[in-house]
């Protein structure tokens, strides 16, 4: 590895894709530090979701730098080594293991080795049930361990999808729209948990529910057609002419 | 926990049902009067030894289609090269007795003027090389075919698709006389095995009792491998295979294994099979073949291993009976049947047999509360 040629955790530089001609990313910049949490928003069809494909190597793009930890060259690799670095990531819709149960969710999710011969011989250790517990207590599931994942209401798969993103300890967590689908309180509580896990770890958050990214408390960025529109304070942001003019213009 | 138990209830019953088959079908062959209902006559033992080959090769197909959602038309494939590494075996044990009698070359290439044996030909009178090759040759083709498949992220149908080319291709390149199997007359005439005539009531029950005992060390196997974490791994690309990816599972490495694990299954099946008909030709490479033993997994119930085997032995033997009856009609049937299951049974004879179980006990006992009795057992 060459020296790092950035302190960020996650660093995009000019970042772009396009498919069949429409640029969906346009030379996007960005860059997350450690142990910061970034709220994403921006309009539909904004982007979002497909700087999330580029990050975790769902998507190549056409040009542009992804480093992760300053030397890992994002670009060049697959969505398992991604993973393996430390990058977790929660998909908009929520997506689990539906016929496991909540638990077997968890412990698939656990940093452990993933090679199919290791997966093959593993047994199930006393401390990889501590941390499953553990994880359980986190995201509120514990009453519902032995339930099949598919039987869960819609804010409890989200819970556990950011659950199975803790069992793997990455260093950085994207989570597209967390909140979607859930109820006021819940909302709360995930903007909560969210809080908490970013004392540790790096959290991108990309989300339409503007009390919730204010819940955050955290620097906002605002995209817009594949780049970045504003960077700044949510208040900042949201008194900036231009993004009200995308989000009104609507 | 909910560590699964490499043998759960459904498992043992599966063993125990093998067991009882493994020891009343030579009973009864031996010991109950010709002539009495009880009575499995001499015809009928290597015929059910054929339902019990296709019941492995039905298990194999389970265990990547039900656990991991590959698929694959194209098994029968495998099947018949196992099939085919067995019959080269029983050609070579012929020797001086074919219609030739040459010592060395199998009629067929007496026929086509060869003057020698073939290089992959040599060693296949040991059968303990055959052995290894009917695990190795399927198992060699699975890997290097999924290799390719699974790397590039072919799915679906046009993986299905793909695996329906592969056996029709092998299909017409074994009707080849040049290939040096036989050409479309396959393999045939064996005489014994291992100096046991194959003609003989004790070798065929001999067969019999092989091909159980293979069937229930293969339902072992697999039921070890879906209830490991490995299993749970591969339930999950089933489920939501992006999911695992990002999760940090390299996918394409599992489905090769689990493929490359299931095509040797397939080709023990056929191996055990060929000398139990007594030919094996190119035909078993027929693309309708492996598309039929996908409507098993289907009818018996898929993903559970053990409705494969149901599957296997309750669709052949209607097919049996039907083409005793009407014959020109057992297609049409079996299409019937499938389009039954799809729509009416979804998950095959056992789910729909495990409903009705659940249903009646809710009725004779209070509704059970999962969520208590899972803490209490905490
Ligand atoms: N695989 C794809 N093929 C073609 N167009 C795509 C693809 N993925 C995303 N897009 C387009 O790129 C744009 C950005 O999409 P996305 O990143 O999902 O936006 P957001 O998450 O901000 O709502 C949209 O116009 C979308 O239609
Ligand atoms: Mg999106």
């Amino acid at each position: 590895m060459t020296a790092p040629v950035t302190p960020a955790l996650l660093y995009l530089d000019n970042v772009s894709v396009s498919f069949d001609g429409f640029r969906a990313l346009n030379a996007l910049s960005l860059a997350i530090d450690h142990a910061e949490m970034r709220a994403i928003i921006g309009p539909n069809g904004a982007g979002k979701t497909t700087m999330m494909d580029v990050i975790t190597g769902k998507t190549r793009p056409n040009e542009g730098i992804a480093l992760f930890e300053g030397s890992h060259d994002l670009t060049a690799l697959d969505e398992a080594a991604i993973a393996e670095l430390g990058i977790g990531r929660k998909f908009q819709t929520p997506t689990v293991f539906e016929m496991h149960s909540v638990e077997d969710n968890l412990l698939l999710a656990l940093k452990e080795k993933r090679s199919p011969f290791a997966t093959l011989l593993s047994r199930r250790t006393a401390q990889e049930r501590e941390r499953v517990d553990a994880l359980l207590e986190r995201v509120r599931l514990t009453s519902s361990r032995h339930r099949k994942a598919g039987e869960l209401s819609h804010g409890q798969k989200q819970w556990l999808e950011i659950g199975m993103l803790l069992a793997q300890q990455p260093k950085l967590l994207l989570i597209d729209e967390p909140a979607a689908g859930m109820t006021d309180q819940e909302t709360a509580d995930t903007a909560d948990l969210l809080r908490d896990i970013a004392r540790t770890q790096s959290v991108v958050v990309v989300e339409h529910d503007m009390t919730f990214v204010r819940d955050l408390g955290v620097k906002v960025t605002c995209l817009h057609e594949g780049s970045v529109l504003a960077e700044g304070s949510l208040d900042a942001v949201s008194a900036n002419e231009r993004v009200v003019e995308v989000y009104l213009g609507r | 926990m909910t560590n699964q138990p490499l043998l759960d209830r459904q498992s043992i019953v599966v063993l125990a049902l093998l067991a009882a088959v493994a020891i009343l079908v030579p009973a009864l062959n031996i010991l109950a009067a010709p002539g009495s209902v009880l009575h499995v006559s001499d015809h009928l033992v290597p015929l059910f030894g054929k339902y019990i080959c296709f019941a492995l090769l039905a298990l194999s197909v389970d265990l990547i289609w039900g656990f991991c959602g590959i698929l694959s038309l194209g098994h029968g494939a495998f099947f018949a090269l196992g099939g085919y590494a067995m019959g080269m075996y029983l050609m070579r044990q012929i020797g001086p007795r074919g219609v030739y009698s040459d010592p060395v070359l199998p009629d067929f290439m007496v026929f086509l003027n060869w003057k020698e044996l073939p290089w992959f030909w040599h060693g296949f009178d040991w059968l303990p090389l055959a052995a290894l090759m009917v695990l190795l040759v399927p198992g060699a083709l699975a890997f290097i075919f999924g290799w390719f498949a699974f790397r590039s992220r072919v799915t679906g149908v046009y993986l299905s698709i793909i695996t329906q080319a592969m056996t029709f291709a092998l299909m017409l390149a074994f009707f080849r006389n040049d290939m040096g199997f036989g050409g479309n007359n396959g393999l045939t005439d064996f005489k014994d095995i291992l100096g046991f005539p194959l003609q003989a009531a004790s070798t065929r029950i001999g067969l019999f009792v092989l091909s159980v005992a293979a069937l229930a060390g293969g339902y072992l196997l697999c039921r070890w491998v879906v209830s490991s974490k490995f299993g749970k791994v591969l339930v999950a690309v089933r489920d939501a295979e992006s999911r695992t990816r990002f999760l940090g599972y390299r996918v394409e490495h599992y489905k090769l294994a689990v493929f490359t694990l299931s095509a040797m299954l397939a080709g023990v099946a056929g191996a055990l099979y060929v000398p139990q008909v007594g030919i094996i030709n190119p035909s078993e490479f027929a693309p309708a073949n492996s598309i039929e033993v996908v409507i098993w997994v289907a009818v018996g119930g898929r993903g559970t291993l053990a409705g494969a085997i149901l599957g296997a032995l309750v669709v052949n033997a209607g097919k049996t009976w039907f083409t005793g009856v009407l014959p020109e009609f057992w297609l049409f049937a079996l299409g019937g049947l499938f389009v039954f299951v799809t729509l009416l049974m979804p998950r095959g004879i056992l789910g729909a047999a495990k409903d009705i179980w659940e249903r009646s006990g809710r009725r004779l006992r209070p509704a059970r509360v999962p969520e208590a009795t899972a803490q209490a057992a905490e």
